[in-house]
């Protein structure tokens, strides 16, 4: 079964957001709310300067606290690419696993669940991309099996040097950022 | 405890919902429903149709799911977006739901520009505008009447009022944005570079962007080949005073002193040029006045260039060296909006002269030759002869102006010179937004008899109009077909996706209404769009069901570079590239583009330059909710050293007030490494007043009601945008 | 230098975590007070139990108020929900990771066994009860065996501890915030709920010493609550030891406070700037002045002058160590939210 996770070029990527406005459409993300989102990092000061721009969401954690917290299993690793989904009419809206999450990926929807980006799996089960990565007009998103040692997510891992978010929080994140 | 209150957000939203019934995005997801499956699918549908979040046109699909307008994606088809679209464009259904937008026609009940309206039917509306028309046509003479012009669906406007006799017409696409540019390298190449831009970015082994800021400037296509330069591994030197997002992938990031451009790329021509590492076999074959050329730019050398730019002479040449090590696919790009400082075509010329150095004109990776495709007209009637010539640039006031000039459009409308203006049409441009100094356009505006603004939303000219005629967003409409130039020549169709939200009539329609009524029908002799269409593809062997369902069709491939084996010419009055332009130097210009020192600042004050914020428009896209969403009001950058020294903190709000006198609405600062301390930045397009424009109203600044000093290009009309100085007042 | 923006823009999450508001705190203070005074409750059991202190029955009753305040505790709770009508769902799982799913299903627990506990001399401290419901009477009689006693008292010194535990640790779960992630916060909740219900009792007894109690359906119900010896007075003596009790349990608490601040400012950068929100950033007024000051020293020194008979004996400690226990809870659940992991300058 595979284990999906996200490999994003950095050089390449432009922060235009594009991949937020297509998450809004795709999922009818409530106005006010998003599931992914635009980080910019300057390091260094004026005139020499570095920044890096990642277009960040949930990271589907292998070691996911936002699971172990939740009290009705409402958060769970779906077997469908072990991803960490949340089902609405399961969920009583306490909020732990939005504590729980190192990345502030979660949000309460307006109707009172715990909402995050699912990895757009209903598309993946069509066998598209992710709306995010699919839009990207610059192409610097990647989505596929991390298990499968041929896909492309772990040809490019494998070529460039990358890291993960806050990697001591021990999530074990699984969207990777090449550097 | 300070926390953003859901009880607020209820409100906000439950507001926004009552204000558009139909509203679907706000609250789809039901909650029975698991998460992962919100998103589940209706009954959807499918149309391809070309945007129209920019000029840019790029070609699309919108999906349909249970009737309800649900998204809008690239069609890959399509050489513009090559099956993405860009924020603006992903955007595009917050435009159609946008509670904001205008639902009826409006006839003004107050005073001008009180924005009070009394609503009334269409064939009140159109009635009214074809007798005022008529009547300043018999007072003064149908060419009194001037359009006013961006964006497709001005085509048919410009048609009727063409055959009505009024040809006056302007766009802020010219003298506010790439005019200097098509003039400057018109004037050396003998072609402009047109729109895209036959710029072969993808293939470039190093990029140079001066100002052009690639990835906020969100021109789709040269994005995405930005992104495969970088790919690429090509160097990208980008002069900018502000870190853009296209700083943060250079090189070389040369924070300039605003204002000095053209001295660096002088200077960058007198490295190549001294160091003998230009094209020599280009030049020799196709150049024309090298020497002189040469003796004008041996002064500028990179120690001069390092005193007005701020650039270090070490810098200036080592990059020029690095341009010249990867030509012929070094590529300095053209720019895009460049009146920056009122003298801009001659920096463009200057840009023009540098890439003609590097030898990459028909090079990959330098400027192809763009390739197009023929589809036939539709037969019209032929137009009556103009009796007059145009008012914008009288006795070739700006000798090189190839199109119709603003300000000079303006300006005849205020003197009444060489003949009266005495009615304005304005399709799809914001006009007090757009042209600098808004008081001018407000003075010009008061001689008028009739505005009529055509427009989706009551934007802040709307506020000015007489009669308002309440466009279709193009998801709602069908357009003129466009007709691409590019690497490969194509058309894209432009088709309705869903109905207009209410009362709300396509361009095509409310003009052949006007015609009818001005008595010029016959000019618009088609029952509508899809016949207009049918007949112009079927004369061209289109496959009008097949364009229908696809949206695009490709024309035939030709070689776009010498590598592909096209041949180049150059149509300027020498046949070559000029170096030292002959016309130039008869109409009193200098031949060889001359750098001249932006003037010095008053103690206290900052040139405020203006960009782009990838996920808005102009002045158009701020009360699109998806959009807001993302950005709701704009920044004004300061560099953290100086905002220290002034005691301003970043999230902190100021105003801004230029020399003179002008105070913008609040801003916020951003403290920021990211800029020159002796400048600042702010993305354009904010600081709406109109009232209408509810979301928007109030948000952040405009830099457009800064702009009162502006220079002019004395070659071709360029208004400048970057030369005001400001200085902050603090809110309390 | 560095300068990170973000485009996110969640409402309870932006510009920081904002989800629980007075209501978590209600609830962790109202589960730490009634997790104490069970325990307090099964210590006097015992003793009954072994027919020691027979009239001292002052923790016998207190489950009773211990099942009200529960149902307060969980009413905040349930408020805080943002999906209410999916509540049910907490108990068709049992989710071996979560402590919610722990903390949910221990409730239940101690539901249970607080009513169990208010069947002990219910027909002394609510005889119209006892009087309209025989089977209350039997059923009462029936838990007063010193066996069945014995059992309860364990039960209730069990799930005391669990539950007050619980409470802390359903912070501490979470690696996310560096303010909670330590083991100290259950020990400390734990602690602090002792001193909660030691001044609760206290507070019960000083307001109501033994008048005679109403008799009736609802005078006598909140008579049960609040006056559990009924027409008795307090025995000389049970004050004192409920005051040197509090004495104890503020004094561990203090400890394990330090012990808390210590373990954060001597860890990375993150768990210092955690710390630093309580010590000098937006909560030290509260921290210092509320919890450490009003809420332990001060009721320290004052009881211990009661104790000494240098001052009578007064609501004031109790009352200032039931504030401080609140002000504890609702400073960490705010500050806590307020922590987050560091990305860290240099990569
Ligand atoms: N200060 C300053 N001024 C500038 C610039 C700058 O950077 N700074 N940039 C310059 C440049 S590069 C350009 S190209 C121009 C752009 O100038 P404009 O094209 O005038 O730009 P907008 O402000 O977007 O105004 C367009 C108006 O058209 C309306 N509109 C949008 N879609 C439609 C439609 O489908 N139908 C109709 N009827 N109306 C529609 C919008 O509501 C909006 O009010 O501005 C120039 N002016
Ligand atoms: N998202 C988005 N994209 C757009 C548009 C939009 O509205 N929104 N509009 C489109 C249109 S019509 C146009 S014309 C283009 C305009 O886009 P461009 O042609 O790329 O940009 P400009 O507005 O000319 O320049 C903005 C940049 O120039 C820098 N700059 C300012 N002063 C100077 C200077 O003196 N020297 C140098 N070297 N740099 C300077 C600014 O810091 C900023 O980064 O964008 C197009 N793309
Ligand atoms: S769409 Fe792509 S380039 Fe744009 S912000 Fe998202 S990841 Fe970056
Ligand atoms: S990113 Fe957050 S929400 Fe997503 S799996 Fe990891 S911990 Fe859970
Ligand atoms: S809010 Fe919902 S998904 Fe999150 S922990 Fe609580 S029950 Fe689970
Ligand atoms: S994968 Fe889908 S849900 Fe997740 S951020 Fe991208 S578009 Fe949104
Ligand atoms: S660049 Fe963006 S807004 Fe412009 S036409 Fe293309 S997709 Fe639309
Ligand atoms: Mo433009």
């Amino acid at each position: 079964m595979a284990r999906f996770g996200m490999v994003i070029d950095t050089r390449k990527c432009v922060g235009c957001m594009d991949c937020v406005v297509a998450c809004q459409t795709e999922n009818d993300v409530p106005q006010g709310h998003c599931r992914d989102w635009i980080v910019t990092e300057v390091r260094g000061t004026y005139p020499t300067l570095e920044m890096e721009i990642r277009s960040e969401r949930c990271n589907h954690c292998d070691n996911p606290p936002c699971v172990y917290c939740c009290p009705t299993g409402a958060s769970h690793v779906e077997p469908f690419g072990k991803t960490v989904q949340v089902t609405a009419n399961r969920c009583i809206g306490c909020k732990a696993c939005l504590a729980a999450c190192p990345y502030g990926a979660r949000f309460v929807h307006p109707e009172g669940y715990a909402d995050k980006c699912t990895f757009c799996l209903h598309r993946v089960k069509e066998g598209k991309d992710p709306a995010c990565v699919s839009v990207c007009p610059t192409r610097c998103m990647h989505f596929g099996d991390l298990d499968d040692p041929k896909s492309e997510v772990n040809r490019l891992l494998g070529s460039r040097k990358w890291h993960t978010l806050l990697p001591e929080a021990g999530t074990k994140p699984r969207i990777f950022y090449l550097d | 405890m300070p926390s953003p209150s859901r009880r607020r957000f209820l409100k906000i939203s439950a507001a926004t919902l009552g204000a558009a019934a139909a509203v679907p995005m706000l609250h789809q997801a039901s909650p029975f429903a698991n998460a992962a499956s919100a998103a589940g699918p209706g009954t959807v549908t499918t149309i391809p149709t070309y945007c129209e979040m920019c000029f840019w046109k790029c070609g699309g699909i919108a999906s349909v799911r249970d009737g309800k307008l649900w998204k809008f994606e690239g069609n890959p088809l399509d050489p513009m977006s090559r099956g993405r679209l860009c924020p603006r464009g992903t955007g595009a259904p917050g435009n159609h739901y946008d509670p904001d937008r205008l639902k009826r026609p409006l006839i003004r009940s107050g005073e001008r520009g009180q924005e009070q309206w009394k609503t009334v039917t269409w064939g009140e509306a159109l009635d009214y505008v074809a007798e005022r028309m008529k009547k300043i046509a018999a007072e003064h003479g149908p060419e009194s009447i001037a359009l006013w012009k961006h964006g497709t669906g001005a085509r048919f406007f410009e048609h009727v009022m063409r055959a009505y006799g009024s040809f006056n017409k302007a766009a802020p696409s010219f003298a506010q944005c790439r005019g200097p540019r098509d003039i400057g390298n018109l004037l050396t190449w003998g072609t402009g570079l047109g729109s895209p831009e036959r710029t072969d970015i993808a293939n470039a082994r190093c990029l140079v962007l001066i100002g052009t800021h690639l990835g906020e400037n969100m021109h789709n296509t040269q994005v995405q080949e930005f992104a495969q330069a970088i790919g690429n591994g090509a160097t990208i030197i980008c002069v900018d005073p502000r870190h853009s997002t296209a700083a943060s992938k250079a090189k070389h990031w040369l924070p300039i002193r605003p204002g000095t451009d053209l001295a660096l790329v002088l200077a960058w021509m007198h490295v190549l040029v001294k160091e003998g590492l230009y094209d020599k076999d280009f030049v020799a074959k196709h150049g024309h006045g090298f020497d002189k050329f040469a003796t004008a730019i041996a002064e500028s050398t990179p120690e001069w260039a390092e005193k007005e730019t701020g650039i270090a002479a070490g810098v200036i040449r080592e990059t020029a060296r690095e341009m010249a090590r990867h030509r012929p696919a070094t590529l300095v790009h053209p720019g895009r909006r460049v009146n920056w400082n009122g003298d801009d075509a001659q920096r463009a010329r200057a840009i023009a002269l540098l890439n003609a150095l590097l030898g990459n004109w028909g090079r990959q990776g330098g400027l192809f030759l763009a390739a197009g495709m023929k589809v036939a007209p539709y037969p019209f009637p032929k137009f009556p002869e103009a009796r007059k010539p145009k008012v914008d640039n009288p006795d070739g006031r700006w000798p090189f102006a190839d199109e119709e000039v603003t300000t000079g459009l303006r300006e005849a409308t205020i003197t009444g010179k060489p003949y009266p203006i005495k009615g304005w049409v304005v399709y799809a441009a914001n006009l007090i937004q757009t042209l600098p100094n808004e008081k001018e356009t407000i003075e010009a505006i008061k001689k008028l008899d009739l505005l009529v603004v055509v427009e989706t939303h009551p934007s802040e000219i709307a506020g000015w109009a007489d009669v308002i005629l309440p466009d279709t967003t193009f998801l709602e409409r069908h357009d003129d077909l466009y007709v691409g130039w590019g690497r490969q020549g194509w058309a894209a169709l432009r088709q309705p996706v869903v109905p207009p939200p209410d009362d709300q009539k396509p361009a095509w329609w409310m003009a052949k209404e006007l015609a009818n009524r001005l008595g010029v029908g016959e000019y618009m002799p088609f029952k509508d769009m899809e016949e207009y269409l049918a007949v112009r593809c079927e004369k061209s062997g289109i496959d009008y069901a097949k364009f229908k369902r696809e949206g695009i069709v490709m024309g035939p491939k030709k070689p776009i570079t010498i590598e592909e084996g096209a041949e180049i010419a150059f149509d300027t009055p020498s046949g070559k590239v000029e170096f030292f332009s002959d016309q130039l130097a008869k109409a009193g210009f200098d031949p060889v583009p001359k750098y001249t020192p932006p003037e010095a600042l008053p103690a206290g004050f900052y040139p405020l330059v203006t960009g782009r914020s990838p996920v808005h428009t102009f002045s158009r896209t701020q009360t699109n909710p998806l959009l807001a969403d993302l950005v709701g009001e704009n920044e004004v950058w300061i560099n953290a050293a100086t905002a220290a020294k002034a005691g301003l903190k970043s999230g902190q709000y100021v105003r801004l007030k230029n020399e003179d006198g002008v105070v913008s609405n609040r801003v916020k600062v951003k403290a920021t490494q990211r800029i020159r301390p002796d400048t600042l930045y702010m993305v354009y397009g904010f600081g709406h007043t109109a009232k209408g424009l509810r979301r928007a109203l109030n948000k952040g600044a405009s830099a457009a009601q800064l702009n009162t000093r502006y220079k002019v290009d004395p070659l071709m009309g360029g208004t400048s945008i970057h030369r005001n100085f400001v200085t902050f007042e603090k809110e309390a | 230098m560095l300068e990170i923006t973000t485009t996110r823009h969640n409402p309870f999450v932006d510009p920081q975590l904002a989800v629980w508001g007075w209501e978590i705190p209600v609830y962790l203070f109202f589960g730490g007070m009634i997790a104490g005074m069970m325990i307090l409750a099964g210590i006097a059991m015992l003793r009954v139990a072994r027919g020691e202190d027979p009239e001292s029955f002052f923790s016998v009753q207190t489950p009773l108020l211990g099942f009200m305040l529960m149902n307060v505790g969980m009413a905040a709770l349930f408020l805080d929900l943002a999906h209410k009508l999916y509540v049910w769902a907490v108990y068709l799982t049992f989710e071996a990771l979560s402590p919610m799913s722990w903390g949910s299903w221990v409730l239940l627990v101690a539901y249970g066994i607080l009513m169990a506990s208010a069947l002990v001399r219910i027909g002394d401290s609510w005889p119209w009860l006892a009087r309209t419901f025989p089977i209350v009477g039997r059923l009462s009689a029936a838990v007063e065996t010193p066996s069945r006693l014995r059992l309860l008292a364990f039960a209730n010194i069990g799930f005391g501890i669990g539950l007050g535990i619980y409470t802390g640790i359903l912070l501490s779960a979470m690696v996310a915030r560096p303010l909670w992630n330590s083991a100290i916060l259950g020990p400390l909740f734990l602690f602090s709920g002792l001193s909660a219900a030691a001044a609760m009792v206290h507070l019960a007894i000083r307001i109501f010493p033994g008048r005679p109690a109403p008799q009736g359906m609802v005078g006598g119900a909140f008579a049960a609550m609040w006056q559990p010896l009924g027409p008795r007075a307090p025995r000389a003596g049970t004050e004192n030891a409920l005051v040197r009790a509090d004495v104890g349990f503020l004094g561990v608490e203090l400890v394990l406070l330090a012990l808390l601040l210590l373990g954060l400012v001597t860890a990375g950068a993150s768990q210092i700037a955690a710390a630093q929100i309580l010590i000098s950033g937006a909560y030290a007024p509260a921290f210092w002045g509320a919890i450490v000051f009003a809420g332990i020293v001060l009721p320290i020194a004052l009881q211990l002058l009661e104790l000494g008979h240098r001052i009578p004996h007064t609501v004031v400690p109790a009352l200032l160590v039931l504030a401080g226990g609140f002000a504890l809870r609702w400073v960490l659940v705010n500050a806590g939210q307020a922590s987050q992991i560091l990305q860290s300058a240099s990569r």
